[in-house]
C-alpha cells in the first residue's frame, strides 16, 4: 500500500479529475442522436456560451500554459505579445470572416470537414484527397505538442510521489558533483501521457463531439480558474506581487526578459502576426464551427475570446518571468510551470488542481484533434472511396474511431522519441505556421471568385514544399543550440512569412493564368452581399 | 426553423469604420517605444505586458463594435433559409453528385 504522501495526494485529485472527465463523456453519450451529423457536428445545435467554451478550450493547449511559462522563461515578457495579443485581434478576425461565412456553407450544404467544402467549392476532387494527407501531416505536430506538455507536466508535477517504483538517477550539478534528479519518484512521461490519451479516447469515443464539447466547457472553466489559483498561490510563496517583481529586477538573468531588447526582435515581433491566422484552417476548429445553432452564436465568441487569452496568458507569463528569479537559469522550459507550481506550492489539494488545470487545457485542445481526425478519415477518405451508402452510420462511427486510434498510437510513439527534444512552444509555432499558410487558399475560396482549382492545388503544394525546406532547416541548425533559443529566423523574419508568401503568389499567379471557374459552381458561395428590396 | 432576424445596424460607413479601427490597433500592436523599458506597472506589471494585456481589452471591445456594426446580416439570412437538394451525413462521390445548384434566392 502506499502512504498517503502529498504526491499520492495530488496523483488522486488528477485521477478523481479524469474520472469527471470520463463521467461527462458517458453521460453525453445518453443525449447521443444515433445519426452520424450528430456524432460529428452535434446535429448543429451548439449555442453562444457552449460555442465560447468549446472554442476557446480547443484553441487554448499545452502550448498556452506549459509553453506560453516556458517561453517566457527563456524570452520573456514579449511572448504574449508575439502570441496573445495578436491571436486576440487575428484569432476573432477569423472567426468573424472566415468562421461565420464557413459555419453559413456548412449549414447551407451540410458539410462536415474542410474538405468537403474546398472540393465543392472548386469543383476539385484532387484537392479534397491533397488537402488529406496536409492536414493530417500538420495536426500531428499539434498532438504532439499536447502530449508532450501533459506526460511532462505529469511527471514534474507529481515528483517524488513514488519514489520506490519511479525513481530516477541522480544527475550532475553544475560543479560537477551528483546531485537527486528533481523528477524523480514522479509518475514517468510515458505513463502520465499514456493515460491522457486514453482518457480523451474515451470521451470521444462515447460521447462524439457533443463528449468534447461539454467536457471542453468544463475543461476551459477549469484550467481559467487553476490558472488564477496558481498565479495567486505562487505570487503569494514569493512574497507577494511587488516582491516576486522586485526578485525578477534583481536577478541577473530575469531583468532583461521583463523588456525585449536583445531577445526578441522587431521584424519577428512583426511577422508573428502570420502564426494566428492558422486558426482559419484548423480542422478542429472548422468541425466546431459547424456545430453553431445560428450565425449569432458566434458573437459572444469574437468578443470574449481576447479578453480570455489575457485572462489565461498574463497569469503565466508572469509565473515564467518570476520563474527566472526563482529557479534560475538552465530548467528545462517544458518542465517551468510544473516545478514551479511543485516547489513553491505545498498544498497537495491546490497542486493537485493546478495540474488538473494544465491537464485540462491540454485535453481540450487533444479531443477537438482526435475527432477531426476521425471525421476527416470517414467523410474525405473512406466514404468518398466507396460511396456514401455502403455504411451505416454506425459503422462510419466505428471507422472513425478505428483511424482515431491508429493516430493517437502513432502521435503517442513519436512523442517518446521527441519528448527530451522537441520545445512545445517551438513545435507549436511551426505547426500554427503550416496552418496559417493555408490561409490564403481559404481566404480566396471565400472572398475571391476568381480563384480556381489549380490555384488552390499550386498554393497547397508551395506551402507545404516551404513548410518542409524550412522545418528541416530549423530542425537541423536547433540541435546545437540552447533550449528556446532556437527559433529560426530569416532576415530576422520569422518562417511563416516565407512560407505564406510562397502559397499566396503561387495561389494568386496561378490563379490568373488558368481558366476561371464556372459561375454555376462559384455563385453557390457568394451569396448576395445584402437583401435585395422586393 | 427560421429565426427572426432583428434590423441591422450595418451599413458601409459603419464597416468602413470598423475596418478603420481594426487596422489602428493592427498598426498599435507594434509598441516599439517599450522595447527596452523595464519598469514595472504597480510594482510587478512590466509596462510591455501591461500594454499588451491592455491592447487584448481593445481588441474585445473592436469586436463587440464588429458586432453591431459590421455584422454579416445578407449571409446570416441565407444561411438561415432552407435550401433544396442539401445532404446532411456523407457526400456522394464525385461522378454521382448533383450539379450545382444556384442558391441567389434574392
Amino acid at each position: 500500500m502506499f502512504a498517503l504522501t502529498e504526491g499520492v495526494q495530488v496523483v488522486l485529485i488528477i485521477a478523481g479529475y479524469l474520472g469527471l472527465l470520463v463521467l461527462l463523456g458517458l453521460t453525453s453519450n445518453h443525449f447521443f442522436k444515433g445519426t452520424s451529423a450528430d456524432y460529428f457536428v452535434v446535429s448543429r445545435s451548439v449555442g453562444p456560451i457552449l460555442l465560447l467554451m468549446s472554442i476557446f478550450g480547443t484553441t487554448m493547449t499545452g502550448f498556452a500554459m506549459v509553453g506560453s511559462t516556458g517561453k517566457a522563461y527563456t524570452s520573456g515578457i514579449g511572448v504574449y505579445g508575439l502570441m496573445a495579443s495578436w491571436s486576440g485581434l487575428i484569432h476573432s478576425a477569423a472567426f468573424f470572416l472566415v468562421g461565420i461565412r464557413l459555419w453559413a456553407y456548412g449549414k447551407k450544404y451540410g458539410y462536415l470537414t474542410q474538405c468537403e467544402f474546398f472540393r465543392e467549392r472548386f469543383a476539385s476532387p484532387a484537392l479534397g484527397y491533397w488537402l488529406f494527407p496536409v492536414l493530417v501531416l500538420l495536426v500531428i505536430p499539434y498532438l504532439l505538442v499536447g502530449v508532450i506538455a501533459a506526460g511532462k507536466f505529469v511527471q514534474a508535477t507529481t515528483a517524488g510521489a513514488f519514489p520506490q517504483w519511479f525513481s530516477l538517477p541522480a544527475i550532475p550539478g553544475p560543479d560537477g558533483t551528483l546531485r537527486p534528479n528533481p523528477l524523480s519518484g514522479g509518475v514517468p512521461y510515458w505513463l502520465g501521457a499514456a493515460v491522457v490519451c486514453l482518457i480523451v479516447l474515451c470521451y470521444v469515443f462515447y460521447g462524439g463531439l457533443r463528449g468534447a464539447v461539454w467536457a471542453n466547457t468544463f475543461q476551459t472553466v477549469v484550467f481559467m480558474a487553476a490558472g488564477l489559483v496558481a498565479f495567486w498561490l505562487v505570487a503569494e510563496r514569493m512574497g507577494g506581487l511587488v516582491e516576486a517583481g522586485r526578485r525578477v529586477a534583481a536577478s541577473a538573468y530575469g531583468a532583461p526578459r521583463l523588456a525585449r531588447e536583445g531577445l526578441i526582435g522587431q521584424a519577428q515581433f512583426f511577422s508573428y502576426f502570420l502564426v494566428p491566422l492558422s486558426v482559419g484552417m484548423f480542422p478542429h476548429l472548422f468541425q466546431h464551427w459547424l456545430t453553431a445553432r445560428s450565425a449569432r452564436s458566434f458573437r459572444l465568441t469574437v468578443v470574449a475570446h481576447p479578453i480570455f487569452i489575457m485572462l489565461v496568458w498574463v497569469p503565466c507569463i508572469l509565473i515564467g518571468l518570476w520563474a527566472t528569479a526563482q529557479l534560475g537559469p538552465g530548467t528545462n522550459p517544458n518542465a517551468v510551470l510544473g516545478r514551479m507550481v511543485n516547489q513553491l506550492v505545498h498544498s497537495p489539494i491546490l497542486t493537485g488542481i493546478v495540474a488538473a488545470g494544465v491537464l485540462a487545457a491540454i485535453m481540450s485542445s487533444l479531443d477537438s484533434q482526435f475527432m477531426c481526425l476521425g471525421t476527416m478519415f470517414t467523410q474525405d477518405i473512406v466514404l468518398r472511396l466507396v460511396g456514401p451508402d455502403r455504411f451505416n452510420d454506425r459503422q462510419k462511427i466505428r471507422l472513425a474511431r478505428g483511424f482515431i486510434l491508429g493516430i493517437v498510437g502513432v502521435t503517442y510513439l513519436l512523442s517518446l522519441g521527441l519528448k527530451d527534444t522537441a520545445h512545445v512552444f517551438d513545435l507549436g509555432v511551426w505547426c500554427f505556421s503550416g496552418f496559417a499558410a493555408l490561409f490564403p487558399l481559404v481566404f480566396a475560396a471565400l472572398y475571391w471568385r476568381r480563384a480556381t482549382a489549380a490555384g488552390a492545388l499550386a498554393s497547397l503544394a508551395a506551402a507545404v514544399v516551404t513548410w518542409l525546406i524550412l522545418f528541416y532547416r530549423d530542425t537541423a541548425m536547433g540541435a546545437n543550440k540552447p533550449p528556446g533559443e532556437d527559433e529560426l529566423l530569416i532576415f530576422g523574419l520569422m518562417p511563416v512569412v516565407f512560407i505564406c508568401a510562397a502559397s499566396t503568389l503561387a495561389l494568386v499567379v496561378v490563379s490568373l493564368v488558368t481558366r476561371p471557374p464556372a459561375p454555376a459552381v462559384v455563385d453557390r458561395f457568394f451569396p448576395p452581399q445584402r437583401p435585395q428590396a422586393k | 426553423m427560421n429565426p427572426t432576424h432583428p434590423p441591422s445596424r450595418t451599413t458601409p460607413g459603419s464597416r468602413r469604420w470598423v475596418i478603420v479601427l481594426f487596422l489602428l490597433l493592427f498598426v498599435l500592436h507594434h509598441d516599439f517605444w517599450a522595447w527596452a523599458d523595464r519598469r514595472l506597472v504597480l510594482g510587478f506589471l512590466p509596462v510591455g505586458l501591461f500594454y499588451h494585456a491592455l491592447f487584448s481589452l481593445a481588441a474585445g471591445g473592436l469586436w463587440a463594435l464588429a458586432n453591431h456594426y459590421a455584422w454579416p446580416d445578407a449571409l446570416e439570412r441565407w444561411a438561415d433559409e432552407p435550401a433544396t437538394g442539401v445532404r446532411e451525413t456523407a457526400p456522394a462521390p464525385a461522378a454521382a453528385q448533383s450539379p450545382a445548384i444556384p442558391l441567389r434566392t434574392h
